[in-house]
């Protein structure tokens, strides 16, 4: 049997009164990328900082690469890459410098190699010693990633790495990351982005602390058991925030000229369109995204932290 | 002009909003004034007393008592040893135990009756003129007096006009009292504590506020790495700083060097690695690179104005003279005064050698256990 990469269990993280994170299980094999989803201040973060020793949990207990999490954080640290949200690096030092002063950190040999590798493989060589402040968002996001990677981790935890990235530094991060994985690498990246959510081998989707929904996208939709419908026809776009309140409905979004809405109940959905039926509007069963699941998601979550409160 | 009114207001109370969020510069701006109040109304004397002295009494008479306690009665000698020999008493002041040595020659009252003027010989550590000072303009007329109210009854006949014993006044160390060659060794501590201890002040507090630190925390490295890491080249720093000062005092100032370079060099090192660690601490309290530099500040007065620096220590309050125990720079002004202009040996200066050492450990300690690995 294959140990899992991370398996924690009850992670609890409180910051006075506030439950940050509330009792968190998480299994993920080697060599999966594992979406973290979840909307701000769900806590991504701190579950991350949990799992690579950055913060000492309340409660819960767990493992990660074989290490316990709160007495092998040396162990873990040595083996484990973790990408921080807010740029990590010394603007102030060049993009070799950085890539050296990491490497040394970890102790590696051959240092001078590994760094041309790296900045080889980045495409930075040619700018390697421009000082790391003056690159643009995604440069930074690729030479982060880089410096992670540099001393070949088992893990990698990501956290919103594509943050402010552009489609094409977005589409070439995500590349790497597949690649990464393909090397036997187990990822946990958390993101806000859909397509990236797409992306990844399964999903973990965490609300208001609470591990909400968990599998790959596909199971996750059809578990959620809702509908959607799409709406076509003049001014079908314009409905959405008088639709928005409607009981049966959980989420109406205008998509251009057309009309997403989506609910729990096929039939409450049909009966709650109902009066919107004609007038030159088409109205279509569609397959609910990943976006409507956990927008549904979200509200329950918050049903259920409003009734334990 | 109303545009102009109302744009100003939103200003105002925006920035009084921020300060009052801002508590410890709130604090700052009223604990400052208030510590230089103390510092400088009660602390600070001018006109130091009961300075510590030694006395080398050969002659056991009345005459030497007198002569004794009226230097006592002037307020500015306490007698706190009795020197057997002439060495005994150099060391004494050499080691900077007491400030003040005087002696009574052994032929006193015969020389006096015969009329051969004995001398009374008051030695001072003039390394601080400030300090010694009001004290030996007192001597002499401390002396007179006695002598006046002794030579009397049969003894009146040897009460001339003139001072019947000459009164030698001996300011070792700094015979002319150049007030400079004081300054100018104790301006290297204040140099050192006023630029070691900022500059690593914002060491670890700038890596939270850039955001670097969540990044160092997640490689393994441990909190004495990275704490010897960040002040190793700040010591260079700093001994590049001292040899410029040592520098200039010798061929602008002339002051002299006349003790081991030695014991000069494992002082000023031990005293830079303590600023630098001290720094390290405040650096891991502070919220912000602002606070730390407050921080600093706040450590940096007490440093000039209760070390001995600017103020002679002996004229301090008791309660002054134990904080100024606890700064560094009172203990390092010691050494490098006692070896720069006194000679002094490093036995000499073992005692203080010793609390710098034991200083260096306690902060050390104290910055790597506030130095948290993780981000709770």
């Amino acid at each position: 049997m294959t140990v899992p990469a991370i398996d924690v269990r009850g992670l609890v993280k409180r910051y006075g009164q506030r439950t940050v994170v509330d009792h968190v299980d998480l299994r993920i094999m080697p060599g999966r990328i594992c979406g973290f989803l979840g909307p701000n201040g769900s806590g991504k973060t701190t579950t991350l900082r949990m799992i690579c020793g950055l913060l000492t949990p309340d409660g819960g207990e767990g493992r990660c690469l074989g290490h316990d999490i709160i007495t092998e954080r040396d162990a873990i640290k040595a083996q484990a890459g973790y990408m921080t949200q807010r740029f990590g690096l010394y603007e102030d030092l060049t993009i070799r410098q950085n890539l050296e002063f990491v490497g040394r950190l970890y102790r590696l040999r051959n240092l001078r190699e590994v760094v041309d590798a790296a900045l080889e493989r980045l495409g930075l060589a040619t700018r390697q010693h421009q000082l790391t402040g003056g690159l643009s968002g995604g440069w930074k996001q690729r030479l982060a990633l880089a410096a992670c990677v540099l001393h070949q981790p088992k893990l990698l935890l990501l956290d919103e790495p594509t943050a402010g990235v552009d489609p094409k530094a977005r589409r070439a991060f995500w590349d790497e990351i597949h690649a990464l994985a393909a090397e036997g690498i187990t990822v946990l990246v958390s993101t806000h982005y859909m397509d990236e959510a797409e992306r990844c081998h399964e999903i973990a989707y965490i609300a208001y602390g609470k591990l909400m929904a968990r599998g790959t996208a596909d199971e996750i939709i059809a578990a959620s058991g809702l509908s959607a419908l799409v709406a076509t026809g003049p001014g079908a776009d314009r409905l959405a925030p008088r639709l928005r309140d409607i009981e049966g409905i959980t989420a109406a979004a205008a998509f251009g000229t057309t009309l997403h809405v989506c609910g729990p109940d096929n039939a409450a959905l049909w009966a709650a369109v109902a009066p919107y039926r004609g007038d030159g509007l088409h109205w279509e069963e569609a397959s609910p995204t990943l976006e409507d699941v956990f927008i549904h998601l979200m509200g329950r979550a918050r049903d259920n932290a409003l009734e334990a409160a | 002009m109303t545009d102009f009114l109302a744009r100003l207001w939103a200003m105002i109370v925006k920035e009084a909003l921020q300060l009052r969020r801002d508590r410890p510069t709130f604090a700052m701006m009223f604990a400052m004034p208030i510590m230089q109040l103390v510092l400088f109304g009660f602390a600070i004397n001018a006109d130091p007393k009961g300075l510590p002295t030694a006395v080398l009494i050969s002659e056991h008479s009345q005459l030497s008592r007198s002569l004794v306690s009226a230097l006592e009665n002037t307020g500015y000698f306490t007698i706190t040893r009795q020197a057997a020999t002439e060495a005994e008493a150099d060391e004494l002041l050499q080691r900077g135990e007491v400030q003040f040595v005087v002696t009574i020659p052994a032929d006193l009252t015969r020389k006096l009756v015969r009329g051969e003027k004995p001398q009374l010989a008051v030695e001072a550590d003039a390394t601080d003129p400030a300090t010694t000072g009001p004290a030996m303009n007192a001597v002499n007329q401390a002396v007179a007096q006695t002598l006046a109210r002794e030579l009397s009854g049969p003894l009146a006949v040897h009460r001339p006009t003139e001072q019947p014993v000459e009164v030698v006044l001996h300011r070792r160390y700094n015979p002319e009292g150049i007030t400079r060659y004081n300054i100018v060794p104790g301006l290297l501590g204040v140099i050192l504590t006023m630029t070691m201890v900022m500059m690593t002040a914002l060491a670890v507090t700038r890596e939270r506020e850039r955001g670097t630190m969540e990044n160092l925390l997640a490689m393994p490295v441990k909190p004495i790495e990275v704490m010897a890491g960040k002040i190793a080249p700040y010591i260079l720093i700093g001994a590049v700083q001292v040899f410029v000062v040592i520098t200039a005092a010798e061929l602008l100032f002339g002051v002299p060097f006349v003790g081991s370079y030695v014991v000069f060099g494992v002082a000023t090192l031990l005293f830079i690695t303590i600023n630098l660690a001290i720094g390290f601490a405040f650096s891991t309290v502070s919220q912000n690179q602002l606070q730390a530099m407050q921080m600093s500040m706040f450590f940096l007065l007490p440093s000039i104005l209760l070390s001995g620096f600017a103020f002679p220590f002996r004229g301090m309050p008791g309660w002054a003279q134990a904080i100024g125990e606890v700064i560094p720079t009172t203990h390092f002004l010691r050494i490098v005064r006692g070896v720069m202009l006194k000679g002094a040996t490093a036995a000499q200066m073992s005692e203080e050698l010793a609390v710098l050492g034991l200083m260096l450990v306690v902060v050390v300690a104290l910055a790597v256990s506030r130095y948290k690995v993780t981000l709770d």
